[in-house]
């Protein structure tokens, strides 16, 4: 409810510095600043989690060895002996200043080891979402055009199924089923790029394939739905009446605007891929951010597990802003209203 | 004139004659209208068979080691070979069943208890409330759900109950904010205007004019998500935190000895993943064909991933 009130007077203010600006800026300004209430809340949800949760992380991270000095020295080094008001300001104000602590295992800033994992569970998600566009798009344009045909049929029921088999299985039925019938299994030890940069590329194809598969799934039912949407507007059929080939009617005319709802549930699906990694690359041997999590949560690491968790939901907030604004370049009544 | 009387009488006739119980014949008009979701259908009553006549159909309990039959490749006699400890597995693919649906069913009633209640209340009440359950549930959605969940079950620990908490919240986040978009268009209409003006009280209107309008909504929730958490569950046991051992799990049985064994015995890398694959599959064709039917305001919304 406050924040409800927070945006809705941001919003107010806005709207009286802003008008001098082009709406485009203005539509850009606002977004901005929707964007960090979101922020806000999700470093809230992130910090609180483990604390709302019954149970003592102390006790639980020094398990049995714990003697009543060594909790209250942990609890000290880690700031639980404070106020939970005074922890989140304390912790807030550290990430301001790029500090998200050290894992309580290895001694080493985790900060640090996120900036070295990123870049390969960034790269893996990227193809991961090439892939699905790439394969979603034109069969949800091919279903659309003929809907209720056996090829239609044929692409919503192969949808379905790519939405209904898990990534762990379709991974191991990779490696297995190669192995059986020709001797062959692919490589699950990971190549640095340095050492070699076309089979530290290559590496990723296969796992962001598996990963994609399911993303693919979800486009290419949207695209399907909102095609079908936008071929039954009567600017289509004034498109088909002026003798318009088929491909300009269903490409230029049609296409753009059925996509522009797709754009937006990219950033979803790029939450749903992360989720995916955790998995996919712990089978295939990938040291990325999802890999690290799991490990972490394992070992019930809490500042890795929070930097992480922080982390990715910033991207997802920015990848949301991204979108947004993507939106707007797409979508000229977004701009000007 | 005539021909008029005699369309009208026809169908009435017919009716008469009809000796089909109502209930079969939606049924059957379904299947004709439908038959991509009459299969998953057929899927999904195979599956509850399965799963509640487990003791019956299984040949062997669950966790029965059958002795000199380690790892035997499918058969006559183990139908889909052994496992590592001589257990069959076509019996643990069956009680694999009991586990899915006894999770999947949990979670979906408790889930769509919650989505149902926040939702209807969230659409009725508006205002402030609305405005901060809607960012609530939004920051909720934008985590990835496997980070969510496996966060709660760290500190909880595994077990079947954590389990179900844990996804029915998730489940009920996005559930929640579909439900609130159905409750906000039953409210435009005009009976919504009669029922107040005949006195109804706050309580009244919401069950007896809202709730059973927005019922279609939740079944077809319902059943899209039971496919949603059948797969969570799985990748969840995968992980090592779903149902423990020597319980079997779907998603379990393809984690460690499952993985170990599979280059000797690939036949215990593969059922258990066919069993998810189709159970989901099943739930989703007929969530999809329920929707074309009860609500069509629902297409191109969903999937199987929870969100």
């Amino acid at each position: 409810m406050v924040l409800g009130h927070v945006a809705s007077v941001a919003q107010h203010r806005d709207a009286e510095t802003l008008r001098g600006l082009t709406p485009m800026k203005r539509y850009l300004l606002k977004r901005l600043l929707v964007a960090i209430p979101s922020l806000l809340i999700a470093s809230l949800i992130v910090f609180t989690l483990p604390r709302l949760l019954p149970g003592d992380a102390v006790q639980l991270m020094l398990e049995e060895k714990a003697y009543g000095k060594d909790l209250d020295d942990l609890r000290h080094k880690l700031g639980l002996d404070r106020p939970v008001y005074t922890q989140y300001f304390h912790w807030l104000g550290d990430v301001a200043r790029g500090s998200l602590g050290e894992s309580l295992w290895t001694k080493r800033a985790v900060a640090e080891e996120l900036r070295r994992r990123l870049p390969v569970t960034m790269l893996l998600s990227a193809m991961a979402t090439v892939f699905a566009v790439l394969i979603a798009i034109p069969i949800g344009v091919l279903a659309a055009v003929r809907a209720d045909s056996l090829r239609d049929y044929v692409a919503r029921s192969a949808a379905i199924l790519g939405l209904s088999v898990p990534g762990f299985w379709l991974a191991t039925l990779v490696i297995l089923l190669p192995a059986i019938w020709w001797g062959w299994t692919p490589n699950v030890s990971f190549t640095e790029f340095g050492q070699d940069p076309a089979q530290h590329v290559l590496q990723f194809l296969l796992p962001a394939a598996i990963l994609g598969v399911a993303s693919a799934a979800g486009i290419m039912r949207l695209t399907r739905a909102m095609l079908l949407e936008v071929l039954r507007q009567d600017y289509v059929r004034t498109a088909w009446a002026k003798g318009l080939d088929e491909g300009v009617v269903v490409l230029k005319h049609s296409l753009k605007n059925a996509l522009i709802p797709v754009v937006t549930i990219l950033g979803i699906q790029f939450a749903q891929i992360f989720s995916g990694t955790v998995i996919i690359e712990s089978i295939f041997g990938l040291p990325g951010l999802g890999r690290f999590l799991f490990d972490a949560i394992l070992q019930r690491d809490y500042p890795v597990i929070q930097g992480i968790n922080l982390l990715v939901v910033s991207m997802i907030v920015v990848l949301n802003l991204i979108v947004d604004l993507f939106y707007a370049v797409l979508d000229p009544r977004i701009r000007y209203s | 004139m005539a021909n008029h009387v005699e369309a009208i009488a026809q169908p009435r006739a017919a009716r008469r004659e009809s000796v089909i119980p109502r209930s079969a014949r939606a049924v059957m008009t379904f299947c004709r209208r439908k038959p991509l979701g009459a299969v998953g259908g057929a899927i999904v009553l195979v599956m509850l068979v399965m799963a509640v006549g487990a003791d019956w159909v299984a040949p062997y309990p669950y966790d029965q080691s059958i002795a000199g039959a380690r790892m035997r490749p499918p058969g006559a006699e183990f139908w889909l070979g052994t496992d590592n400890l001589s257990r069959d597995l076509w019996s643990r693919v069956v009680y694999g069943a009991r586990v899915s649906v006894t999770v999947g069913f949990a979670t979906i009633t408790l889930g769509m208890l919650i989505a149902t209640a926040v939702g209807i209340s969230s659409a009725y009440i508006g205002g402030g409330y609305d405005m901060a359950v809607q960012r609530v549930v939004d920051a909720w959605m934008s985590f990835p759900y496997l980070v969510i969940i496996l966060s709660i079950m760290a500190v909880l620990g595994p077990g079947l109950l954590n389990l179900i908490l844990s996804l029915s919240i998730l489940i009920a986040a996005s559930s929640a904010r579909v439900i609130r978009g159905a409750a906000l268009s039953v409210m435009q209409n005009p009976y919504m205007e009669a029922a107040r003006a005949m006195g109804s009280g706050h309580l009244r209107i919401v069950l007896r004019y809202v709730l059973p309008n927005v019922m279609a909504t939740v079944i077809v929730l319902a059943t899209i998500g039971l496919g949603a958490v059948i797969l969570a569950e799985s990748s969840l046991s995968f992980l090592g935190f779903g149902v423990p051992p020597p319980y079997p799990s779907w998603g379990a049985m393809l984690s460690g000895s499952g993985r170990s064994y599979m280059f000797r015995a690939p036949w215990m890398a593969l059922w258990p993943g066919l069993g998810i694959s189709l159970a989901v599959f099943g739930f989703n064709m007929l969530g999809d064909a329920l929707r074309d039917v009860l609500d069509p305001r629902l297409r191109g919304t969903g999937g199987a991933q929870p969100r």
